[in-house]
């Protein structure tokens, strides 16, 4: 985010810390500095809660019950839902599903909505930055039909080539699959505008947007795009639920993802009939408690409100590219313009893996790997780089002791 | 809280930033890929074995200072031995960086102890026997073949 007017400190960080009993606990011996937000954040205590109370006082099936736990349970998964629309910035409830995650909303797109459309000799254009999620249904669904995928390049600073996406797109495509923030570069992709250029092509769009809740302000509805997904461990909700939104008029067309109970209308041997959206697509029980905690989490967001985390992360952003960039020894990879609280680095002579086994010692939690984005990784000359994220909880004297563990790496391995 | 430099020890370092044999030995007849799909290690083995004797051994690939160093030091040790000896010594390498001593034997681990260091780290024992995994894929290896990696499943290709 590289333009704000917000003053990072209108967010009173040790607040937000209170907030998360994670955060105030010893690893290793030294109180845990955690930068893994990117692969999962920690969870506030308005989530544990909720999902305690969820649990221990409303609990019961939804949609089916005629007894008074039941319907509490419905209405507070309706709810859920209804929070997770006004986050998104979607205009109806019936165009959000709940899915375990960003990854089970892809692959319900890709058999649910593309399948159908697409063929052989098609194409389906993604980009170099994409996360496995983003690159692994479509494959099994191009090698099913006998279609492309196709990566849009990116540049040296891990920003993409609208130049060449747009030369990209052609009458063979028939889906545009685009991650909003890279997990393992930090790039801010311009969503905006690729939508627009699909758009103006007929080609229907998804956004992958598992890194961007925690970070942004998302509109759905400003974006234009056809499908957007969230996961909501990485946004502060429990694991194993996330949200898809798709436009109203796909969603209808669909045929199911999954068969089960829940999203039929009647069943019989002769053949069933599905249920409207969005409960065609979620067969079976759902993750009722963990709609509940995601939405419990949402809130949260919203109550601090995304300017001021993106005003606070790109703080801690500049700070940490400035003081870690400012070792010789460290390459940060990932530098475009448009970037998030993601600080992908090398450092010379020590593998990524040692980078982070030395950090955790100093009870600095950082990813080390590939980042399940291993093109975004190998178009560096890299197969791992080390990997701190931020989230609104984190602070610059955090930062300052990532800087001196990696400092003591340098060390440990200086001849 | 573990003191890094019993992970790190000097002997490490050394064959981290000067690996031995890192090459392809002259008439290698028996080589194997190995990949830790965490990290991204590769490592490719390549031996010469003539009536059951490792005459050479080279490994090529990137990794981290404990793999790249395991890998090293692994070439020095199986060289000249017996297919059966550089099986013993395995084992007993794979005790020595799990804390586990099922199925151990009383091979003489020599520089290898420098690894016992690892059994601290239960995430990185993987970096320390990719190699020798990949020496046992390829001591079973079909001369002229490279035997793949055990963990991979299949492809998926839609270019």
């Amino acid at each position: 985010m590289s333009v704000t007017t917000i003053d990072p400190s209108t967010l009173d960080v040790a607040a937000v810390r209170a907030d998360f009993p994670a955060l105030a606990q010893r690893v290793n011996g030294r109180p845990l500095v955690y930068l893994d937000n990117a692969a999962s954040a920690q969870k506030p205590r308005a989530v544990i809660e909720a999902v305690a109370h969820a649990y221990t006082k409303d609990y019961a099936n939804v949609h089916r019950g005629v007894h008074s736990l039941s319907q509490h349970a419905t209405d507070a998964y309706e709810q859920a839902r209804s929070v997770g629309r006004r986050f998104l910035g979607a205009a109806h409830d019936e165009e959000l599903v709940f899915v375990r995650g960003a990854t089970e909303a892809i692959n319900l797109v890709a058999q649910s909505f593309v399948r159908p459309r697409l063929g052989a000799g098609d194409e389906i254009l993604v980009t170099e930055m994409e996360h496995h999620s983003n690159i692994v249904p479509w494959q099994l669904l191009c090698a099913e039909v006998g279609a492309r995928l196709v990566a849009a390049p990116i540049d040296d600073r891990g920003a993409l080539d609208l130049e060449a996406f747009a030369d990209l797109l052609s009458s063979r495509t028939k889906m545009v699959s685009v991650v909003h923030i890279s997990n393992a570069l930090g790039t801010i992709n311009p969503v905006a505008e690729i939508v627009r250029l699909a758009r103006s092509r007929g080609i229907p769009t998804m956004i992958d947007g598992a890194q961007a809740a925690p970070h942004m302000a998302i509109d759905v509805h400003a974006l234009g795009c056809d499908f957007y997904a969230i996961s909501g461990h990485k946004v502060f909700g429990p694991t194993g639920i996330g949200l898809l939104y798709g436009r109203r008029e796909h969603l209808r067309a669909m045929p199911p993802y999954q068969g089960g109970g829940e999203m039929i209308h009647s069943v019989s041997f002769a053949g069933s009939r599905w249920a409207p959206p969005p409960h065609r697509f979620e067969a079976g029980t759902p993750h009722i408690v963990g709609a509940i905690g995601l939405a419990a989490a949402l809130r949260y967001v919203e109550s601090i409100g995304a300017p001021r985390i993106g005003a606070h992360e790109h703080d801690l952003l500049t700070h940490a590219s400035e003081q870690l960039g400012a070792l010789p020894q460290v390459r940060l990879i990932g530098t475009a313009a448009e970037k998030a609280a993601v600080l992908s680095f090398v450092v010379e002579g020590i593998h990524a893996h040692d980078v982070g086994t030395i950090l955790d010692q100093e009870g600095v939690a950082v990813r080390a790997g590939h980042h399940c984005a291993q093109p975004a990784i190998e178009h560096f000359g890299l197969a791992a780089t080390a990997r701190a994220s931020f989230a609104l909880y984190n602070t610059h004297a955090e930062i300052d002791r990532l800087v001196r563990a990696v400092k003591h790496a340098i060390e440990i391995f200086s001849p | 809280m573990s003191d890094l430099r019993d992970l790190y020890q000097e002997i490490i370092l050394d064959h981290y930033r000067t690996p031995r044999n890192l090459r392809a030995p002259a008439g290698a007849n028996r080589t194997a890929d190995g990949h830790n799909p965490l990290c991204g290690d590769r490592v490719r083995v390549r031996l010469r074995v003539a009536d059951g004797v490792i005459e050479d051994a080279g490994f090529e690939g990137a990794g981290c200072a404990i793999s790249t160093a395991s890998a090293s030091l692994m070439t020095e040790a199986v060289k000249g031995k017996t297919v059966a000896e550089a099986e013993a010594l395995f084992q007993a390498f794979r005790a020595l960086v799990t804390g586990d001593s099922a199925g151990s034997t009383d091979a003489d681990l020599g520089k290898l102890e420098a690894l016992a260091g690892v059994r601290d780290y239960p995430i990185r024992i993987k970096c320390a026997t990719l190699a020798w995994h990949t020496l046992e894929s390829a001591l079973r290896s079909v001369s002229g073949e490279v035997a793949a990696d055990p963990g991979a499943g299949s492809v998926v290709s839609s270019e």
